[in-house]
């Protein structure tokens, strides 16, 4: 356990602060998919760079959990590395990089590749809240629109993106309907991912710090994403895809470029590190 | 008057903007002359209104710009709330059901199935920045169809039944002249085979011969569908043309209802005498 610096109260904000998050995510979890505003308190990091994520974490913390931060599905990214190095030093608790070990999960970008429990919660970090901003950009008539479940704009936004394209132009911020009440924006991870949002048993919690918003998707939810009977959603999978390192053919791939000899190639390996780590250990013991 | 087979009555709708004065009511309607109160400033856009309008039917309101006309069709609308009344609507002999008493949730969900509006000006009812089969296709993605190629479809033969080429489905709407644009707003909504359609102005400012052709699909529409209508207008050769009853606001009261030939030829309050020989 690293020292814990005696300035700061546990998990850095004020009880105050802490009770006050802990209400907006209760009112998230009972109205799922609904943006709920929160007051973003000021941290020693930047806004944009996992505030919200951050801020839901400390408020959620307790001194005998096990927390496992990741950024881009990577334990050792620099993100993850500096946010997972205030959350210890504010809090004293341990850290993990196994899934399955860790009670609460910080995360940008992913949803791990093995299953989470229902004893598991997933704190994601959101960059952009609201899935209405990409047909009206004034937040105070997206609001109404929200509450009056007025989603004919962006229905008609997917309509052109077909008419122009001949397909769901989405790369990601999937957005998806939840609890077939909801639009909610799935922000910040890829298509790969959202399927796993669907009827899951584990509690996922979104914090925009910079957009000031929280919401949730609680256990056993309905989400479905938007889609055209003759053109449905897709994830990213290929056919034949396979990890070049641990050799998965069923995992969200991230490509890099590898310098050697002959100048160098692109590599596809499992974007989840810790998952193919363990899965290259295992096999390596197996032989 | 009781109608047997209603879809929608309007008891009682007032509607003012501003802050009231106890001498209000007095100093404005029909006999003094004016809907604007000269004490407290306050408008007086409908004051007491009831329309009673039968399946099927197709009702004109007429009267001079400021009268009330389109604040009772926004209301109507379910798109400007009233200070007091009741618009009951009542379908296929179910149970009469208040709309002002729906959320505004419920509000949302009965206009996008059970409403059709169009506008004097396109811009108000169109969205200019999607194609006009994005615009006609937004009825049908509120109505729950999510097959694609099916909802183009069905805009396409909106199209052609509303006289435009369904060829330029995907073009933008700045790209339509005015009479087009009117006929897209038209299809747009006809497309959720709506229970109600509100006309509010569609023909002026348009020329003579393109309000002709919308006039001739309006009464095509109107003798093959039989959707019960609301026609706004000023002008009463459209009213004549369309409807069979029509009601005359002025200052915000109704000032006459009946027959529209009845009204037309044998006008009984002094101002609609005066609109009727002001008619060209």
């Amino acid at each position: 356990m690293m020292n814990i610096d005696p300035l700061y109260n546990f998990a850095l904000l004020d009880e105050d602060a802490k009770r006050a998050i802990r209400r907006s995510l209760l009112k998230a979890v009972a109205l799922p998919g609904h943006l709920v505003p929160f007051a973003s308190r000021d941290l020693p990091i930047a806004r944009g760079w996992g505030t919200g994520g951050l801020q839901i974490t400390l408020a959620l913390i307790t001194p005998n959990d096990t927390l496992k931060v990741i950024d881009q599905g990577d334990d050792e990214s620099v993100n993850a590395v500096n946010l997972r190095r205030l959350i210890t030093r504010t809090t004293g608790i341990a850290t993990t990089v196994d899934t399955a070990a860790a009670a609460v999960i910080q995360t940008r970008h992913r949803i791990p590749e093995e299953p989470l429990r229902d004893d598991q919660i997933l704190v994601l970090q959101v960059p952009m809240a609201d899935p209405l901003r990409w047909v009206e950009p004034n937040l105070e008539r997206a609001t109404v629109m929200h509450s009056e479940a007025d989603y004919g704009k962006m229905w008609v936004y997917l309509y052109e993106s077909v008419m122009r394209a001949g397909d769901l132009r989405i790369a990601s911020q999937y957005p998806v309907m939840v609890n077939r009440r909801y639009l909610m924006d799935t922000t910040p991870i890829p298509r790969w991912d959202v399927p796993k949002l669907h009827m899951a048993e584990t509690l996922y919690l979104f914090g925009a710090g910079r957009e000031k918003r929280i919401y949730a998707i609680p256990p056993y939810t309905l989400v479905e994403p938007l889609q055209f009977e003759d053109y449905p959603f897709r994830t990213e999978y290929r056919p034949g895809q396979r990890c070049a390192r641990c050799g998965a053919e069923n995992t969200f791939l991230t490509t890099h470029f590898v310098a050697d000899a002959h100048g160098g190639r692109w590599q596809a390996t499992c974007s989840d590190a810790s998952y193919c780590t363990r899965r290259r250990t295992q096999a390596e013991a197996a032989v | 008057m009781t109608i047997e087979n209603w879809l929608l009555r309007v008891e009682r709708l007032t509607k003012h903007f501003g802050s009231t004065c106890p001498d209000c009511r007095r100093l404005t309607g029909p006999d003094a002359g004016r809907s604007r109160c000269p004490r407290c400033g306050t408008v007086w856009a409908c004051v007491d209104v009831n329309v009673h309008l039968a399946a099927g039917e197709v009702l004109g309101i007429v009267g001079e710009s400021g009268s009330g006309k389109s604040t009772l069709l926004q209301m109507i609308h379910l798109a400007t709330r009233p200070d007091s009344g009741h618009i009951w609507y009542c379908e296929n002999g179910e149970a009469p059901r208040d709309l002002l008493a729906l959320n505004r949730y419920e509000a949302r969900l009965f206009r996008n199935t059970r409403l059709g509006i169009v506008y004097q000006r396109p811009e108000l009812g169109l969205n200019m920045r999607f194609s006009v089969g994005g615009n006609v296709a937004e009825k049908l993605l509120l109505a729950e169809w999510r097959h694609f190629g099916r909802i183009r479809a069905r805009s396409a033969e909106l199209m052609t039944r509303t006289e435009l080429p369904p060829e330029r489905i995907d073009d933008e709407p700045v790209t339509f002249s005015g009479g087009m644009l009117q006929r897209v707003q038209i299809a747009k909504a006809l497309a959720s085979r709506p229970a109600l359609l509100l006309l509010d102005e569609i023909t002026s400012g348009l020329d003579v011969s393109v309000q002709a052709r919308v006039l001739d699909l309006l009464r095509r529409i109107q003798w093959e569908d039989g959707v019960t209508t609301l026609l706004v207008s000023h002008d009463l050769g459209v009213v004549r043309q369309l409807a069979r009853r029509a009601i005359v606001m002025k200052n915000g009261h109704i000032v006459e209802a009946g027959l529209t030939d009845q009204i037309l030829e044998d006008p009984q309050h002094p101002y609609t005498q005066l609109l009727v020989s002001s008619a060209l």
